[in-house]
């Protein structure tokens, strides 16, 4: 039968994932391609005939092929990874309406984790090199410990204070993975620290089962080193991506929701709001922590340094410009807030490639000197106002914050349902 | 007595803070007893970064108590009103040109040059405060605190940038008047700047409770209390806004200055660090009440002489505390005050109904 939007007949239906047949299709569609990506495919490489002019969509069938490829392949990974640590924060943040600045923090903890279980022990460092499904899960379990003994005073709190305490986490988080000790648990590779492997073994055998660190052969195509860490992840990233869905759509996700819209009108109604909130800050540290870990696992470090301010305000801005309370906004926050800046990266250097780009099409009209683009700096770092591409990242992604803040508080998933909305409705306004 | 011992036995929490505070005057009066020279020079420093703590709280207060949203961008507005005194006060020309600082040609001696770029520096922040509040604050009113609060966080990534970038090949000393000089208590030097900044936290907090007094100050509680009532009642809250904003950004560059002096740092120029002090002092305005300027004074000063002592002496322990262990002092000493009372000191309860 064909099934009109929001035309429900029965509970089940509504709470679908995927309601129709054409979203069901699409969608496997989709995940066919993004486990094709990685893949060397004669077919799927071949240029679009007449588009091979347009830089990045032109090469491969599917119009994201390049993501695959060599050096965005890398970026495609973290996104996956980012996009788990983004469904946790999704959940406590946007689902219970927690706020927290702390993610950083909690991804911080399961990377440490995961780097003192999973890899090997030696003169300045501690390690126990077990195989990767004892450190994965062992890192997201230490977050949610960690997560369960801070909640006691993060139940107390509520709005910026809460934010607040969470962002202190990050400053002592940062702290304490600096000390002598935390360097011998998780220390920087200058002190002879090894990220833990990905290879699947049984226990600490020579051969793995699954090797994930060389080049090498799936089933009839070859694969890089890369492309095996991507597919994991990508596995990853749908488990946890149904979890997450899942959570918000059965008893817990209700009940979450219920204390974000009106905490104590969720308790009178018979919710026990102190239990849910731990399990909010558990469940949520859970992610960030086998986040965490995959981080380093991509890394192949472990800094403090690197789980700071700045990551929380990443999952935040993830979050808002997503949309924030869906699980389809926190995959497109983690793609376009990660991606954005690579997407701008390029273009800067389309822009100032002698050849093809500006440069070479309108040559010095506003050009100042050599490879700078105005107020843009490519090739030198000088002190004054002439930015590098990565300070103008930062910069764009502040502006970018304010900017779908102020214009579009619900973000992208806003903007989608405005859009769709106009299609249905068309020719009537409403 | 009895009352007391009650509430220490419903309160676990209370029970700790007493368990702990116990010891630790026990152990401060057997260290003043000791070396009483350390133990003032110690406590003079404490003051000097409770003040300065104390200076950036109360800015935070201020924009809290009107727009009731948290401002994180304060300290990147605190590097950039620093970052213009120091261009006023240092530099030739003025920047990217080739006009000469008007500053240098006037008469009078260093200090009164000094003087005139500070009140400059204080006009600049208040108006890039009120440049910020009008282009991203304004816009936001009615939308939930959260959203306006990480606006703010936007805008603190996207300046720090900026700043950054200034300072990145050479610090940019702001040349205070008094220097790093200090008069001598025994064989320890306490350096004027920490008198500089309790008598500049004492006027700020005079001057502010003073303001809170006047007709706009009024005004400004009014509309921290309820904005629509204020706003019948005919007050323009747009206003009331701009002000705090703009007192705010000011309280800021000025904690930016103290930030490059002792006891913050020993640089006296401003460096990529400076901003931190913004969220150094965070813990100070929380553990004093996000609303309450007596809270921002006595949470700093609190959290300023938790930090210093600590690192005054806890040094020993240095191994297990790990190296810079004092500037977390403040995040700790927070999470304990706020188990105990979760608004803070003198903050307002958050009264919640169904």
């Amino acid at each position: 039968m064909y099934k009109r939007p929001n035309l429900y007949t029965s509970y089940e239906s509504e709470t679908q994932i995927l309601p129709t047949w054409t979203q069901k299709a699409l969608m496997a569609f989709f995940i066919i391609q993004l486990f094709l990506l990685p893949f060397s495919i004669p077919v799927l490489n071949d240029d679009i005939p007449g588009l091979s002019w347009l830089p990045l969509i032109g090469d491969g069938i599917p119009l994201f092929r390049f993501l695959g490829d060599g050096e965005w392949i890398r970026a495609s990974t973290k996104v996956l990874m980012l996009i788990v640590a983004a469904h946790g924060l999704n959940l406590l943040s946007g689902v219970a309406g927690q706020v927290s600045l702390g993610h950083a923090f909690f991804m911080g903890v399961g990377a440490c984790t995961a780097t003192y279980l999973g890899s090997a022990s030696g003169s300045t460092t501690w390690g126990h090199s077990l195989p990767i499904w004892v450190w994965l899960p062992g890192a997201g379990i230490a977050a949610a410990l960690i997560g369960i003994f801070v909640s006691p005073v993060a139940v107390k709190l509520r709005g910026l204070y809460l934010a607040i305490v969470t962002l202190g986490l990050v400053f002592l988080g940062i702290h304490l993975g600096n000390t002598s000790w935390g360097a011998k648990i998780a220390g920087p590779p200058a002190l002879g620290r090894k990220a833990p492997e990905l290879d699947i073994r049984l226990w600490k055998e020579e051969d793995p089962l699954i090797n994930m660190s060389d080049d090498g052969r799936w089933l009839w195509f070859d694969i890089a080193e890369e492309g095996k860490r991507y597919l994991l992840y990508l596995v990853l990233a749908i488990g946890f991506t149904l979890l997450a869905k899942n959570l918000i759509r059965t008893r817990t996700g209700r009940a979450w929701q219920a204390i974000r819209d009106r905490d104590i009108a969720a308790e009178v109604m018979g919710i026990a709001e102190f239990r849910y909130k731990v399990q909010a800050f558990a469940i949520s540290s859970f992610f960030a922590g086998v986040a965490g870990a995959l981080f380093v696992g991509l890394s192949g470090q472990t800094l403090a340094t690197d789980f700071g301010l700045f990551l929380s305000v990443e999952f935040i801005a993830i979050l808002l410009i997503g949309g924030a309370g869906t699980t389809s906004g926190a995959i497109v926050g983690a793609f376009l807030i990660y991606m954005m800046p690579q997407f701008v990266e390029e273009a800067t250097k389309w822009l100032s490639d002698q050849e093809s780009g500006v440069t070479g099409v309108v040559g010095d009209t506003i050009l100042t000197e050599g490879d700078d683009l105005g107020f843009i700096n490519t090739s030198t770092v000088t002190p004054g106002w002439t930015l590098s591409v990565f300070d103008w990242n930062i910069v764009l992604f502040g502006v970018l914050i304010i900017v779908f803040l102020i214009f579009e508080p619900l973000g992208m998933y806003g903007i989608w349902v405005k859009i769709r909305n106009y299609w249905k409705r068309w020719p009537f306004s409403y | 007595m009895n009352n007391f011992l009650l509430k220490l036995r419903q309160e676990p929490a209370l029970m700790f803070l007493f368990g702990v505070m116990v010891p630790i005057t026990v152990f401060l009066a057997m260290q003043l007893f000791n070396d009483p020279e350390i133990f003032f020079a110690t406590l003079m420093r404490s003051l000097g970064m409770g003040s300065t703590y104390a200076i950036v709280a109360l800015g935070f207060v201020l924009i809290f108590k009107a727009t009731q949203t948290v401002n994180f961008a304060q300290g990147a507005l605190a590097v950039s009103g620093a970052l213009f005194l120091s261009f006023a006060v240092a530099d030739d020309h003025i920047p990217l040109t080739t006009i000469d600082n008007p500053i240098n040609s006037l008469p009078g001696p260093d200090w009164f040059h000094w003087g005139v770029s500070l009140v400059l520096a204080m006009v600049f922040a208040a108006i890039l405060g009120l440049v910020i509040e009008r282009l991203t604050i304004r816009p936001m009113v009615g939308q939930p605190l959260f959203s306006v609060a990480v606006i703010t966080l936007g805008l603190e990534i996207a300046l720090r940038v900026f700043n950054n970038d200034t300072v990145k090949v050479e610090f940019r000393n702001v040349k205070v008047p008094w220097g790093i000089d200090g008069f001598q208590v025994g064989k320890e030097t306490i350096n004027y700047s920490i008198i500089a900044a309790m008598v500049t936290a004492a006027i700020a907090f005079v001057a502010v409770f003073i303001f809170y007094r006047s007709r706009l100050g009024i005004a400004m509680r009014a509309v921290a209390f309820d904005q629509e009532a204020a706003m019948a009642q005919g007050i323009n809250v747009g206003r009331v806004f701009a002000i705090a904003w703009a007192a705010g950004a000011v309280l800021a560059m000025i904690g930016g200055v103290f930030a490059t002096q002792p006891p913050v740092k020993q640089s006296l120029a401003v460096d990529n660090e400076t901003a931190n002090i913004a969220f150094r002092a965070l813990p100070a305005v929380i553990l004093g009440g996000l609303d309450s300027a007596t809270g921002a004074l006595l949470g700093g000063l609190i959290v300023g002489a938790a930090e210093i002592f600590a690192g005054q002496y806890a040094a020993g322990e240095t191994d297990i505390l790990g190296a810079g262990y004092p500037v977390i002092v403040p995040y700790v000493v927070m999470m304990i005050g706020l188990l105990i009372r979760p608004y803070g000191l003198f903050g307002t309860p958050e009264i919640r109904r169904v």
